[in-house]
């Protein structure tokens, strides 16, 4: 569900699902591979520095690339004059916009990988140079005189939604309203979701609470920066190596923008050092194919982390207001949000996800969501972890917390009572199928933490969260080798150790060790086309790709036998990794093992192989429920995290190792979201913290053990049960640590970071106003 | 701007190479001597990625010229395994499925030996704040700091 | 760009003088090479003084010691005599930056960059910690606080460095700390940092006190009226309080993106309380260990 927001085709999720597959609970009953924890097979090059990530690549003659960027958050680029550049030694190719021709597909990527009319952020490339040396190159940039005409600028959601904001972009008509606005704005729609009539409900309430709520923009925080090698051929063959999370749309994007075939393009996924879905779109890939076009040798590209910062792809601000009624015996009787968020210099910001999940927890009678995606004076967003989910139920899970203190009710029995379940209508449309928020909030209840002793200056907050999952176009391969082991080629690159789960999933299905099998991320040329590494989708839909395509080779391997022994096919079974007579009447031959059956492959038929590709449905939805214990020192404001616990809906964990690790992951990123993390403007409109050292994510000391409970509430659309878990678990953290730090400096904390000078000034505010 | 020409020892092997004045230890290292095992995470002494030690001592590659390994004894990712035997860090990071992306796997894997080197039997609030300069995005610490532990257990032969 | 790497003080000195345009003297490089990278200082020479012997040394000196320039603050934490002496020094200098920021930079850089948050400098400050400075025109001794003027500005004439910082002996019932404020646990700059340096007469009466105050004002500053609230007192609630008044009084702090006005004023008179305290407790340890620890 989570594609790139910049996708024009975000696919709309179906009224009824129509699972590609079904569970098989007899299979599922006798795993002997899934749900054990063998090493991956990636680690031992990452544990010794082998492994090669994007900057890692080199290739003969490369020449360095950088970009120079806009100074301004909001200028007319009058002129560019790079011949002083050009004409410096060592400089082979400088691009700028001229180099790059309108593009109707990819307008506005277009625009944000190179500045057009204006440049729209502070970091808005401008130009490009390719040089023998990075020294040479820097020089070249000082040389690049770019004149600028510097206009009005706006960086806050709720001042760029003003009538007098400066506006971005002139053919910006706000979509979703009535009558269609006759002038441009920044707004660039509005959308509603829900059913029932809220206003019966609230007047069927005995409490109601509405709050205003704000968040502030975060990174994903991936450590590697950005990094590319490309190399476009004298005859137009193209190669590029890049850290991406979707190589196929990176050639897809890349050769529309460069007017090439996608033949011609050949994109080789690096190891991955972090996306969390900043690396679903493109930035510098396509600058350094125009630069190696251009100067006719391979040209790298790497961002420096301030580039990383205020180029890349952030995430949403976002400022909300909620509304809920509750009757005094906890049930929810109306829920209505307004969620405004902006995601940057070009449309797309999570706002529908964020309005459509806002109140995915409850089963609600009556509940309406707004959503507006308004454009800003910032880097256009990526997608991050369940975008657009975590601040919208941060908002919802805050007031719901509040409301359960005021009617006197546990915060987690309110959540049961309204609890979304199978065939509940949820808040953004369909029915949900089989999921386990119920099943995660009984386990968060019954945890330990949940009943243990508080000691001064703490607070428990508790907090549910969902994401949709993803499925999606996928093709994978499978190739059964002459010595009885086995190849796996997926088309979606691994970012927190699927090559393991893949390989588990072939073993499982092969009946076969899983050191036997290897799994391996083909380039766009070896197999068909597959979506993007996100959505929560890589277990479950490349997984069941590889097990379609194991149960194939299966096939193909029983038929094998059936040839060695002068049998029908019909009368072969497969059993533990062996081709066996189904039963007595097809006679009697001693089992054929898969390398048994491998090593002969030449005689009986050639290579055997699997394969499957298909557009996957039925994802699964995936909900969690998490618990914290925060405690505040009231002298400073500061928050520190005192425990912390996961419980979530895995559906089936086929490498629980990773499963967990995605749980305490997303915690962590919640955590930072919550406390500290957050894009800081100037008034100015630039950036000023573009690094680590002042974007301040959470560091080892910062947190507790992550504990996690995994909840298997088998995916009716999955032979195995699987659900997408990658998600979900930075949805809960926001408003979990939220109700704690409110519960422990006794105020209700209602804007995002809760860093210290914003708690201490809340503290000290509420024993003003209590005075 | 003239070379200047550095005679090092990089995980006990003599090199010498040639450097520009503002050329990192981490820049040397990725792009003239191959080793990219060291990472380049922020280029500001923030993430740890490019952790190396400096004659026994834990520094960031990337806050150092190569100019002033002249002399010195480095050691980097590259030289922590003894052929194909990990060290107990490297090991018990794998059994402990203490990566997702692994990133930033080299710099823990150098600071946590460091670690045991001087203090073999840390605390987990030690192990912690000595990593803290150390960035991980995707783990939220819990099996890194797991894996630490177990490995200086090992090392204690417990 | 050239680099140079010196074996005295003086040819240091030499190098600094001659060079016509911009040079910077390399001893942990921490924040100099992040400086470079930004591209904002690009120096035509650099002076790598870790190769001065002078400067890479700790001695001891009339029951103080002398910490050279160049050492970075890991070995100076390794020391235990220094971390008897002066825990409160050590743990400033231990706050800067990660253990692999701790295994190259330096209290001397810290100082000379003269940041207004620098975690070493309040300590020093409250220590009264002496600066050796090397130079065209000799050697001169100059107390830490007079060195920062503004952010990156010294009172350091051309071709000056220091060679190294002298911290005194203490008598027998003395003790320091410093605090700072940071929204993390590790990693970040002080929005605000509190050094506390206290002598105590053997009836535990303050007989002298000294606060060191950082990330307020456009240096680090000596609180006077915080100390004069200590001395003469045994530290008790209406004397701490008195000192947490003076320390925020003296804060002249800016909003910025690590903390607002309001904030830093408020946490630097709690700060200040707490280290008073941590110091009081390490004053009275070392008393009771008849002068050692």
């Amino acid at each position: 569900m989570a594609r790139n927001p910049d996708a024009d085709n975000a696919p709309v999720k179906k009224e009824i699902e129509s699972p590609t597959s079904k569970y098989d609970a007899e299979k599922a009953a006798s795993f002997k591979v899934v749900g054990s924890r063998p090493a991956r097979p990636d680690g031992m090059d990452k544990v010794t520095g082998k492994a090669r990530f994007g900057a890692d690549m080199v290739m003969p003659g490369q020449l360095v690339g950088l970009i120079l960027r806009s100074p301004h958050p909001h200028a007319v680029i009058k002129s560019i004059d790079s011949s002083e550049a050009e004409a410096l030694s060592g400089v082979k190719a400088v691009i700028t916009r001229d180099d790059f021709t309108p593009n109707d597909d990819h307008a506005d990527v277009l625009y944000n990988i190179m500045a057009r009319e204006k440049a729209l952020y502070e970091g808005h490339a401008v130009a490009a140079v390719a040089a023998t040396s990075r020294a040479v190159a820097r020089k070249a940039l000082k040389l690049i005189k770019v004149d600028y005409d510097i206009l009005p600028h706006v960086t806050d959601v709720d001042e760029a939604m003003s009538p007098d904001a400066p506006v971005l972009h002139d053919n910006i008509i706000t979509r979703g309203v009535s009558p269609t606005p006759t002038k441009p704005s920044n707004v660039v729609a509005r959308s509603e979701f829900g059913h029932g009539d809220i206003e019966a409900g609230f007047a069927q309430a005995d409490e109601i609470i509405e709050r205003s709520f704000k968040t502030a923009a975060t990174h994903q925080g991936y450590i590697e920066p950005h990094a590319c090698v490309a190399n476009v051929g004298t005859d137009g063959m193209s190669e590029l190596w890049c850290c991406t999370q979707g190589h196929f749309h990176v050639r897809q994007v890349c050769a529309s923008l460069l007017g090439i075939d996608v033949s011609r393009l050949r994109v080789t996924a690096s190891e991955i050092g972090g996306g969390f879905g900043g690396k679903t779109t493109v930035f510098i890939e396509p600058v350094a194919l125009a630069l190696s076009r251009k100067a006719g040798r391979p040209v790298k590209i790497a961002m420096t982390r301030d580039e990383v910062f205020k180029a890349s792809g952030p995430t949403a601000s976002s400022s909300m207001d909620v509304k809920i009624g509750v009757t005094k015996d906890g049930r929810i009787t109306a829920g209505y949000g307004v969620f405004r968020y902006q995601g940057g210099a070009f449309a797309g910001a999570p706002a529908d996800f964020g309005a459509m999940s806002a109140f995915a927890c409850y089963a609600l009678d009556n509940v309406k969501t707004e959503a507006y995606d308004v454009v800003t004076n910032r880097p256009k967003g990526a997608a991050y972890r369940a975008p657009g989910a975590p601040m919208s139920v941060y908002a919802v899970e805050s007031v719901v917390d509040e409301l359960a203190a005021r009617i006197g009710m546990d915060p987690i029995d309110l959540r049961l009572k309204n609890a979304a379940k199978e065939g509940s209508k949820s808040s953004y449309g369909p029915k949900f199928g089989s999921c386990g928020l119920v099943e995660t909030l009984e386990a968060a209840k019954a945890h330990p933490h949940y009943s243990a002793p508080l000691g001064p200056n703490q607070g428990r907050g508790v907090a549910s969260g969902f994401w949709f999952n993803f499925g999606g176009e996928t093709c994978s391969n499978l190739n059964i080798n002459a010595d009885g082991t086995v190849t796996i080629a997926v088309g979606t690159p691994d970012i927190g150790g699927s090559r393991a789960s893949m390989c588990i999933m072939a073993a499982e299905e092969l009946g076969i060790s899983y050191d036997k099998v290897r799994a391996i991320v083909a380039d766009t040329s070896a197999l068909g086309y597959n979506d993007t590494t996100e959505g929560s989708r890589v277990t479950f839909s490349s997984g069941m790709a590889v097990i379609k395509a194991s149960q194939q080779a299966v096939t193909e391997m029983c038929k094998r036998a059936a040839m060695m022994w002068d049998i029908p096919a019909e009368a072969v079974t497969w059993e533990d990794g062996y081709a066996k007579p189904s039963g007595p009447n097809a006679g009697d031959f001693e089992p054929l093992s898969l390398a048994e059956i491998a090593a002969t492959a030449g005689k009986t038929g050639g290579p055997i192989a699997g394969h499957h590709e298909y557009n996957a449905d039925g994802a699964g939805v995936s909900f969690g429920t998490h618990i914290v214990d925060t405690e505040v020192d009231p002298e400073t404001g500061k928050v520190d995290i005192i425990r912390y616990t996961v419980v979530q809906d895995a559906g089936k964990a086929i490498h629980p190792d990773y499963v967990e690790g995605q749980f305490q992951g997303g915690a962590a990123q919640g955590i930072g979201w919550a406390l500290n993390e957050e894009y800081i403007y100037g008034d100015d409109g630039k950036l000023q913290n573009a690094g680590f050292l002042d974007y301040r994510m959470p560091v080892a000391s910062d947190l507790p053990m992550i504990d996690t409970v995994i909840v298997e509430v088998p995916n009716p659309g999955h032979p195995y049960g699987v659900r997408g878990v990658g998600e979900t678990g930075i949805v809960p953290p926001l408003a979990a640590i939220a109700n704690g730090v409110s519960a422990a400096a006794g105020v209700r904390m209602t804007e995002l970071p809760m860093s210290p000078p914003r708690v201490l000034k809340a503290i000290d505010d509420a024993k003003v106003a209590a005075e | 701007m003239s070379g200047i020409h550095v005679s090092t020892k990089i995980n006990g092997d003599a090199v010498e190479y040639v450097c520009d004045v503002e050329e990192t230890l981490l820049d040397v290292l990725r792009d003239k001597l191959g080793m990219t095992g060291s990472k380049e995470g922020c280029a500001s002494g923030d993430c740890g990625a490019c952790s190396v030690t400096v004659d026994g001592r834990l520094t960031c590659s990337c806050l150092m010229l190569g100019a002033e390994a002249q002399g010195r004894e480095i050691g980097t990712i590259e030289g922590v395994a003894k052929g194909t035997e990990l060290h107990p860090v490297q090991q018990k990071i794998l059994d402990n499925a203490a990566l997702q992306c692994g990133v930033c796997t080299p710099g823990f894997v150098v600071a946590a030996k460091a670690l045991l080197e001087k203090n073999p039997d840390p605390t987990e609030t030690e192990i912690r704040y000595w990593l803290a300069g150390n960035l991980c995005r995707c783990t939220g610490y819990d099996k890194i700091i797991r894996a630490v532990m177990d490995a200086a257990a090992e090392m204690r032969g417990n | 760009m050239r680099y140079e790497s010196p074996q005295t003080v003086e040819a240091a000195s030499a190098l600094l003088a001659g060079e016509e345009g911009l040079a910077r003297v390399l001893a942990g490089g921490t924040d100099l090479l992040v400086q470079m990278r930004s591209g904002m200082v690009e120096p035509d020479l650099i002076v790598d003084v870790k190769n001065i012997p002078a400067m890479t040394s700790i001695t001891e000196e009339n029951g103080g010691y002398r910490i050279g320039a160049a050492v970075p603050s890991a070995e100076m934490n390794e020391h235990e005599g220094l971390c008897a002496l002066w825990p409160g020094v050590m743990e400033g200098a231990d706050l800067i930056g990660s253990t692999q920021v701790q295994g190259r930079a330096t209290m001397v850089g810290n100082l000379c960059n003269c940041g207004p948050a620098a975690d070493s400098v309040p300590g020093m400050v409250a220590a009264n910690a002496i600066a050796t400075i090397i130079g065209p025109n000799g050697r001169r001794d100059v107390p830490v606080i007079d060195i920062p003027v503004a952010p990156g500005k010294s009172t350091l004439a051309k071709g000056e460095l220091v060679e190294s910082v002298f911290l005194p002996a203490r008598p027998k019932r003395a003790g320091d700390a410093y605090l700072r404020f940071i929204p993390r646990t590790e990693m970040d700059i002080a929005v605000v940092g509190v050094g506390v340096s206290l002598e105590l007469d053997d009836d535990g009466i303050c007989t002298d006190a000294r606060v060191g105050l950082g990330a307020v004002a456009i240096k680090v500053l000596l609180v006077e009226d915080a100390a004069k609230a200590l001395i003469g007192s045994k530290l008790d609630d209406a004397s701490l309080k008195k000192m947490a008044a003076a320390t925020s009084a003296a804060c002249k702090p800016i909003n910025d993106k690590r903390g607002t006005i309001e904030f830093r004023t408020k946490v630097a008179g709690v700060l200040a309380t707490r280290a008073a305290k941590i110091a009081l407790e390490r004053a009275n340890t070392r008393a009771s260990n008849g002068g050692e620890k």
